[in-house]
């Protein structure tokens, strides 16, 4: 794949309009607040869509398609289950506390609800993996950006963190928020041609499904299994996830799902930015309606793809080393085959505004979360507002430092990177379990949720140790104490880790509880729901109302989910 | 904030547009081979003219007010 001269111009003014965002917010940044959490000044419908963005990395798109290729429609689950609900909720019931505590960010959610060891804990390990995350997203779009237009890695992987570098130092999370919402509208234009060539391409919607019969039969599916999202989940070997429906609703939808976009401060900091307490709740339902319809742009590639594999003069997949189809390479191949130069710039620049979005997302939660729950907290408090805004542009630097240092380990080790994010996850599996219950119970104390993070940590690799998906070899992926069960499939072995995890927490955390002493009641005002005034303001338009928006989209979700069953 | 998102939005995909209007006017039809013979640089292109010009339309009328 070559690119242009116009290719080129549109990649450019792109660029152009990036920096200038930067510099037009640089003297508009003048405290710490308007640094870290954009002032509070965010409208309802930028908070949203950066949310929706925010999590919607190269990676992420990349995977998507990868994953349409490799698992066909039922990677929606991915949306429809994993993250429509939790959004909502997260809208309706725990918005009111972060926001309305006034907590800067979760761990500090933590600190004023429980206690400071559980804030440490959950700082600590949130600090590292921002930086890890952005690394290896990174790393990834440097070897995808060597594949396909042979730029060198050293110079994509320098050139793009020094780019996010000079627009989050200028204008901090604000910076970070304007350039999400950008590239929402670049993947949602630079994508759609894409799926609407494919699509006509292959004969539409009945095509598609033609072609990937053929495709499922041959992998010794039923024919529909890579159309459909649950007739085929009764059994885990009878659909491509090699998950059954109690996994994939449980792991999935409540655990992994609720996990992830209720308490992961790179997203929740969108919404805490919002201009008002009625807005903070609107941002993650408004989020939630493209996170709907976003299967159409990122998943249907995918699944045209791998239809397109079975047809004369159709697409080949390269093989992976070991003789797999290399499905990453799904949107590039589509990129290729549909879009002509010009067009063709702007799917590149879609992908490249998702990874230094991406990228920016981390490094914005990674400075605040380094100033405020650890360098205030820990190392100097008391300091004049301006040394922190001071404190936060340096820690920009270092988490930039940091990430492409941690892209230059993920391509010499990639086995450390692959420890660690596993490693992550099992700290991160039974977060979601003291959330609601800090939340929910008053009784819960900070003694219990610690403790319950730490059993529900342990849990999780004691699970991991004892189990392995089928046709692996014990170690990273399971197995490494002794084996008692086999999955059918890694996704369905993670799935269950993360229930693991989540009960034990969930039970640890209520048994402590009980036999440690509560805070009285007026300490958890704002903090804990039951003990919180509800007395919401208007919204500026009645048809952003969360309590009429919510069951819509909910609505919507389990519409889709009926439509392609 | 006091920067009005909507602009820069407005200004970048009404640049894009135009790129992509010109460029598709201007272009040997033989690369849109791949688009399935449709001058897909051309119709985009007014596609995201008339969305960049909304946008800007949105930010100024906020501006006016």
């Amino acid at each position: 794949m070559t690119l242009t001269i116009v290719d080129g111009l549109i990649i450019g003014l792109y660029l152009l309009v990036v920096i200038a965002i930067g510099v037009a917010l640089r003297r508009r940044t003048r405290t710490s607040e308007d640094f870290f959490l954009s002032g509070r000044s965010i409208p309802a419908w930028v908070a949203g869509l950066a949310f929706m963005s925010a999590n919607m990395g190269a990676q992420e798109v990349v995977g998507m398609a990868a994953s349409g290729a490799k698992y066909g429609l039922a990677t929606s689950h991915f949306y429809w289950v994993g993250a429509i609900p939790a959004m909502v909720f997260l809208g309706l019931f725990m918005m009111p506390l972060y926001y309305g505590s006034r907590a800067r960010s979760v761990p500090e959610y933590l600190k004023l609800r429980f206690d400071e060891k559980t804030r440490l804990l959950n700082a600590t390990t949130f600090a590292f993996m921002t930086v890890i995350s952005s690394g290896i997203s990174m790393y990834a779009m440097g070897l995808l950006l060597n594949l396909l237009l042979g730029w060198p890695f050293d110079l994509s992987i320098w050139l793009w963190a020094g780019i996010v570098l000079i627009y989050v130092f200028m204008g901090g999370l604000t910076s970070g928020i304007y350039n999400e919402v950008l590239q929402f509208f670049l993947i949602v234009f630079g994508f759609a041609p894409l799926v609407i060539l494919g699509l006509v391409d292959i004969g539409g919607w009945s095509g598609l499904m033609a072609s990937l019969a053929d495709i499922s039969l041959q992998r010794g599916y039923p024919a529909d299994a890579l159309t459909t999202v649950w007739r085929h989940t009764g059994s885990a070997d009878t659909n491509p996830l090699g998950v059954g429906w109690f996994g994939i609703s449980m792991g999935l939808g409540f655990v992994l799902s609720f996990g992830y976009w209720c308490t992961d401060f790179l997203l929740v900091q969108r919404a805490m930015a919002a201009d008002s307490l009625s807005a903070a709740r609107q941002a993650p339902i408004i989020a939630a309606i493209p996170k709907l319809l976003f299967p159409a742009l990122v998943i249907l590639p995918g699944m045209i793809a791998i239809g397109l594999t079975h047809r004369a003069g159709g697409l080949t997949f390269p093989l992976k080393p070991d003789g797999s189809l290399n499905y990453d390479l799904a949107m590039p191949l589509m990129l290729a085959r549909y879009l002509p130069t010009g067009l063709l710039g702007l799917g590149i620049t879609a992908l490249m505004a998702s990874f230094m979005s991406g990228m920016a997302g981390n490094v914005t939660a990674f400075n605040t979360v380094w100033t405020y729950d650890l360098y205030q907290a820990h190392i100097r408090p008391n300091a004049s507002d301006t040394h922190y805004l001071n404190v936060g542009r340096i820690a920009t630097v270092a988490g930039v430092l940091l990430s492409i240092a941690a892209a230059y380990l993920a391509a010499r080790f990639n086995n450390i990177m692959d420890l660690l994010q596993l490693v992550f996850a099992f700290v991160n599996a039974p977060l979601f379990a003291t959330f609601l219950l800090g939340m929910f119970w008053k009784r819960t104390t900070g003694h219990a949720a610690f403790a319950g993070l730490l059993l529900g940590t342990i849990g999780a690799a004691l699970h991991h140790g004892l189990t392995i998906p089928q046709h692996a070899i014990p170690g990273i992926k399971g197995g490494w104490l002794f084996i008692v069960h086999t999955y059918p499939s890694e996704m369905a072995q993670n799935f269950s880790t993360a229930i693991m995890a989540w009960t034990a927490c969930f039970l640890v955390t209520v048994t402590v509880s009980l036999i440690t002493a509560p805070r009285p009641d007026d300490q958890l005002k704002g903090l804990v729901y039951s003990l919180t005034e509800k007395g919401y303001e208007k919204p500026a338009h009645w048809y952003l109302n969360p309590t009429l928006l919510a069951p819509l989209v909910l609505g919507a979700a389990f519409a889709l989910n009926l439509i392609f069953w | 904030m006091g920067l009005d998102l909507r602009l820069p939005i407005g200004a970048l995909f009404t640049a894009l547009g135009l790129v992509l209007i010109v460029y598709g006017a201007i272009s040997d039809p033989a690369i849109y081979a791949r688009s399935l013979g449709i001058n897909i640089n051309l119709d985009w292109g007014c596609v995201l003219l008339v969305f960049g010009v909304a946008m800007l339309a949105a930010s100024w009328r906020r501006t006016a007010k």
